[in-house]
């Protein structure tokens, strides 16, 4: 398809909207001409593509060269929503759906992913006269967050909600935000200054997603208010409202992974199963499951606070996290797995096996199945969170999987329902150790929305017999190294979780910080690792969903697992975008040079999109393009990151199920 | 050409499409794009519709003699047709179109196929009658 740079440098608001420019994507040839010309005649600039993955491309390329997306739902290579997420989050730009289909639920899927509008073709002229409305509310929102008026008593958004009235208009800020509201602590929200100036946009990348994340962990995801985390991460040039948005954002992100998780738990743990990218993120259900499983409060979020996971770490105990349809099974990286395994091998710290009799208890755990949905994995959780183990045991399974995903390439994050979480929670402390290294995991857990079915990695089985968690090395997942990687910072008992069985890590993500449901089918191939997982994978884990079968599909156990502790660092990038088409892309940003010591289940840093890169011998399985670019992006943190774990995961690119 | 300027011949059978239901206004809207800077605009897109609908309509016929329990499949492919025909305006392909999700919707595979076949016609019938048309309007150039 025609692909059109023009940039008009003198394009500025007074020609509005005339000029703006556009990128659209559709993969039907003949509505993409239409719109093309519909587009034209509107005095747009059009660039169009037929591939979601050029598309991402281009505005990767350039961030500023774009000021509106129109992209079609349905597209062969990747999903519209899952492109929706990508450039919601990546590039901050505006992003309108396209669908034959004019189904309700479809609407409001596009909305709560965060989409500007949704249109349903054929398109007519007059609908897309008006969509620059959705640019200059964007660019509204931004600037009154700059100003630094006193809170508001209930300031109740981030700055990057901002105007509450506008709050909408935000792509994102469709998203219900209740949970916002909760940390909007001392967010200055104001009004004044309504310039609709451009702002240079901010790059959010790896190296600064990292120090985000590592602001975020050290605060503690409840108390990370935009002018603390600006303070702490002490970069120059970045203001306080690249902060909120960016914060913001990152909230949405965590709690679709977290209802994502949700839904998992409620899939059956299969461990064969596909890649496909199960995560998805689907309405706000998940979220509602998510919030009973944490409300819970079985695992607390206290127990999270040990976890590190490297990766993926949110603050699970954010109970913001929603659990978005953690549809089927996210599978958890293998990676994740292997760092368990890693860990167990390694055995890093004493006080990783002294989780290891809770481990048995992980067998029971895996019983667990994730379909049985969280409530009972919780339950049994809950028991077993009183023993160390008992989260690891889940969030074993959640790292074999993700280490069986991980050596797949895919990632798909299995989260496991509300179980994990609370699970988590508690495990974190003992994980916290083995799954430092899990957290290595965790990075490589790519969150897939995982279309296919869940896999239930939960399922109790083989996890319990054998304590040493196999890390599911199905897909030849980073071996051992990876957990090693993590110093897990264990605040109790390390739970050296052999994972052995854990065939399947099906983390949830609902779990943040509750342990994983690590489908132990997946550890199985942990237990060849040694690793001892710590709670910091469960705790990375929480929300990952290991999907065993051969899917690389790493949950971002990690992301709830870990929060304060360093884990989180570790891979902060690792994005939950569950919806990765194809194969897991675990977004692992690589928060933290140490990877190698903290498993940072970093599901905050997820949502940054970033790839990680893991060097060893998880070659990026179903790497797409566009993984390929995020791994060329991530490769130098992970790099060094990934020293001491060999990862070998790959990109990964966790998509929250979406 | 505007639609209205058109030389008797076009102009009644383009008409008459409008008139028996095969074109809706989504065709209008094609029409109005079409101008000095695109000619041709209305023809191109037809054209690109028929070629590139034809590998979709092979793909449901595979698909129908292979895997016809895969309705999820049959849906899709027809939900792409779908979204293109109705970018032209074919209003009784459209119609045809989403009562074959309808009966993928309920796994009628009876109902699938037999709608398909109508969905056929319809696709071949506009086509001819389109040709004609800008057969004609070429003429009146």
């Amino acid at each position: 398809m025609t692909v059109e740079k023009i940039r008009s440098d003198s394009e500025s608001f007074d020609d509005f909207p005339a000029g703006l420019r556009v990128l659209a994507v559709d993969d039907d040839l003949i509505c993409l001409k239409l719109l093309d010309t519909l587009l034209r005649k509107c005095q747009y600039h059009v660039t169009t593509t037929s591939q979601a993955r050029m598309a991402l491309k281009m505005l990767r390329d350039n961030k500023d060269r774009f000021d509106l997306v129109i992209s079609d739902v349905h597209m062969p290579d990747m999903d519209g929503f899952k492109l929706l997420e990508l450039v919601g989050l990546e590039m901050d730009l505006p992003v309108i759906m396209l669908s034959a289909n004019g189904d309700p639920k479809l609407v409001m899927k596009g909305i709560t992913h965060g989409a500007c509008d949704y249109l349903v073709k054929p398109v007519r002229i007059e609908e897309l006269r008006n969509i620059w409305q959705h640019v200059i509310r964007k660019k509204k929102t931004e600037p009154k967050n700059h100003n630094g008026s006193a809170d508001q008593g209930n300031s109740d958004q981030l700055s990057g909600e901002g105007n509450t009235s506008q709050a909408d208009q935000n792509g994102k800020c469709n998203h219900k935000r209740k949970d916002e509201e909760d940390f909007s602590e001392d967010n200055e929200n104001e009004n004044e200054d309504p310039a609709t100036s451009k702002k240079p946009r901010v790059v959010w990348s790896i190296e600064l997603h990292r120090q985000f994340v590592a602001a975020v962990n050290q605060l503690g995801i409840e108390k990370a208010v935009p002018k603390r985390i600006l303070d702490l991460m002490n970069v120059e040039g970045l203001t306080r409202e690249n902060v909120a948005s960016h914060l913001q954002k990152y909230r949405l992100y965590l709690k679709r992974i977290s209802s994502v998780a949700s839904q998992q738990a409620n899939m059956a743990a299969a461990l064969g199963v596909k890649d496909s990218h199960f995560m998805r993120i689907g309405p706000f259900e998940g979220l509602g499951d998510f919030r009973t499983l944490f409300g819970q409060g079985r695992l607390g979020s206290a127990g999270l606070s040990h976890y590190r996971t490297g990766g993926m770490l949110d603050p699970l105990n954010t109970p913001n996290v929603s659990l978005h349809n953690l549809s089927s099974s996210t599978l958890i990286q293998p990676n994740h797995a292997q760092s368990i395994s890693a860990l167990t091998s390694t055995n890093q710290s004493p006080s990783l096996f002294q989780g290891i009799p809770p481990l048995l208890e992980l067998d029971q755990l895996q019983k667990i199945k994730c379909g049985t949905g969280m409530s009972s994995f919780n339950a049994i959780d809950n028991s077993r969170l009183q023993s160390k183990f008992s989260d690891p045991g889940a969030a074993i399974n959640i790292l074999n999987s993700s280490a069986h995903m991980m050596q797949h390439g895919n990632y798909q994050r299995t989260i496991s329902g509300g179980g994990f979480g609370n699970q988590s929670s508690q495990n974190m402390d003992s994980f916290n150790v083995g799954f430092n290294t899990s957290s290595n995991l965790l990075d490589s857990v790519t969150i897939q929305s995982a279309r296919t079915e869940p896999v239930s990695l939960l399922s109790a089985e083989p996890f319990h017999s054998q304590l040493p968690m196999s890390t599911t090395r199905d897909n030849g997942l980073c071996d051992g190294p990876f957990l090693k990687k993590n110093p897990i910072d264990i605040s109790s008992t390390t739970i050296p979780f052999p994972l052995k069985d854990s065939r399947g890590m099906q983390c949830r993500e609902g779990l943040v910080g509750d342990v994983q449901i690590i489908d132990h089918t997946a550890s199985q191939r942990w237990g060849e690792q040694g690793q001892t997982y710590g709670h910091s994978l469960t705790a990375s884990f929480g929300t990952l969903n290991a999907h065993v079968a051969g899917n690389g599909v790493v949950s971002p156990l990690s992301q709830s697992l870990n929060q304060d502790s360093g884990i989180i660092k570790e891979k902060m990038g690792v994005f939950i975008n569950g919806r990765l088409a194809g194969g897991a892309n675990l977004m692992l940003q690589n928060g933290n040079e140490k990877v190698s010591t903290e498993s940072r289940a970093t599901t905050n840093d997820n949502f940054l999109l970033e790839q990680q890169k893991l060097p060893s011998a998880f070659a990026p399985r179903s790497y797409d393009p566009l993984d390929a670019m995020m791994n060329a992006m991530i490769k130098r943190d992970q790099d060094e990151a990934i020293r001491n774990c060999d990862f070998g995961f790959d990109d990964y690119s966790f998509g929250a199920g979406i | 050409m505007e639609g209205n300027q058109l030389p008797c011949q076009a102009s009644y059978m383009r008409n008459a499409l409008f008139n028996q239901g095969y074109l809706d206004d989504q065709f209008l809207q094609l029409e109005d794009l079409q101008d000095e800077a695109n000619p041709h605009f209305v023809e191109e897109v037809v054209k690109l519709f028929y070629s590139d609908s034809a590998r979709l309509i092979r793909n449901i016929e595979l698909t129908l003699e292979n895997t016809p329990s895969d309705f999820e499949k049959l849906d899709n492919i027809m939900h792409q047709y779908k979204g293109s025909s109705s970018s032209i305006g074919a209003k009784k392909v459209k119609k045809e179109c989403t009562q074959f999700q309808e009966y993928c919707e309920v796994e009628n595979i009876d109902g699938c196929l037999r709608t398909f076949q109508e969905v056929k016609q319809e696709h071949a019938s506009l086509k001819r009658k389109l040709e004609n048309y800008f057969q004609l309007v070429r003429e009146a150039r």
